[in-house]
């Protein structure tokens, strides 16, 4: 470079730093709550339509966060009862149940020995705040085994700190195996039909082949079954985006 | 054997007693059993009184917690959960550790030293 005769270089600015907007990157791969898919059926869409508006209404007013079935939750709820009218009720969620307005969810935390379960309405104007204090996912859609599970997996301290989390888009997916209490449990959870994933099952070898007899191997490939959720999937995000930024 | 179907309280199900008192404490070849639900159906919920017999005794008792599923909101507990009581609604205990429902709060007036008595409310 050659410097200009008696006089300062001329001054070069620094270069403008590249900006990479991840916001549009993050949109496209929202989390859809699941009571917002209709279930398979002949009633008029008109009737999830009206429903879904319902529900971003409330969206609107009450924050409801993203969360699994197997995350920590902590849920305060209005109550005439309670000492400050408003009680507070922290525990893991085991499943996730309802359409539309009447979801449901159940925590269950084990305190002084004794197990509970409680079930929620996500949309239930008594509850005055959900948290989420530590978001994962587990190995199954339903953890109702943790009834028959050795308590301390079901145990969750009440005054937790929320677990800090970094935006990033991949959850967790929590690869515990429950030691389960001695047989009998509620349901027979060796069995194919509940298909899970996260027992550690301590049984012998010829109890575990003889709840295989009534696996029902044909039906994965039974095609009135079949429910491909991936374009209304679309649709309800679409329709969530636009609603939500109004 | 334990029976995993039957949810509320009737007659000859199984509880568990849930205060420090002796009667409930001490233990017995028997389980306490309920004998009698004092309700128009036979069926006892939270909140409702029920004759026991533990230790070859007659005892009233009241229910504070059951297996089976109530109203939304409400907690569901894994066992059966009773406190002894006297035929005026004194408890025979003195402590009650086990979380104790907020609806039985409702019923202040009948409940009052039963409630006084408990330490945690779910």
């Amino acid at each position: 470079r050659v410097s200009s005769d008696g006089k300062p270089p001329k001054f070069q600015p620094p270069p403008k730093p590249v900006i990479i907007d991840r916001k549009t990157r993050k949109e496209e791969r929202r989390f859809l709550s699941p009571e917002f898919i209709p279930p398979r059926g002949r009633t008029d869409p008109l009737k999830y339509y009206i429903e879904r508006k319902d529900m971003i209404q409330r969206r609107k007013v009450f924050n409801i966060p993203e969360f699994y079935v197997g995350s920590v939750l902590a849920v305060t709820t209005a109550d005439p009862f309670a000492s400050d009218k408003s009680k507070r009720f922290v525990g893991i969620c085991i499943q996730r149940g309802g359409k539309g307005l009447g979801a449901t969810f159940v925590l269950r935390n084990v305190i002084e020995d004794q197990g509970v379960e409680i079930c929620y309405e996500l949309y239930s104007p008594r509850i005055q705040a959900i948290e989420v204090l530590k978001l994962e996912k587990r190995l199954d859609e339903n953890l109702t085994y943790l009834r028959d599970a050795l308590p301390e997996y079901s145990t969750f301290d009440v005054n937790m700190k929320p677990v800090p989390r970094m935006d990033q888009e991949e959850i967790p997916v929590n690869k515990l195996q429950v030691r389960m209490k001695p047989k009998p449990w509620s349901k027979r959870w060796e069995r194919p039909k509940y298909n899970i994933k996260g027992i550690k099952f301590e049984l012998p070898e010829h109890k575990m082949k003889a709840a295989q007899k009534w696996s029902q191997p044909w039906l994965e490939f039974d095609m009135l079954r079949e429910y491909d959720t991936s374009k209304i999937e679309e649709k309800i995000r679409k329709e969530l985006s636009e609603e939500l930024e109004k | 054997s334990i029976t995993g179907a039957c949810r509320a309280i009737q007659k000859l199900t199984r509880v568990r007693v849930v205060d420090n008192s002796a009667l409930g404490n001490t233990p017995y070849h028997r389980p306490p059993k309920c004998i009698h639900v004092y309700n128009k159906t036979g069926v006892g919920k939270v909140g409702d009184k029920i004759l026991l017999a533990i230790k070859g005794e007659k005892k009233k008792a009241l229910i504070v917690g059951q297996k089976m599923p109530g109203p939304t909101m409400t907690p569901r507990f894994d066992s059966n959960n009773v406190v002894l009581i006297e035929d005026n609604g004194n408890p025979i205990g003195t402590r009650i550790k086990t979380p104790i429902p907020y609806t039985l709060r409702r019923r202040e007036g009948e409940f009052s030293k039963v409630l006084a008595i408990a330490r945690n409310f779910v």
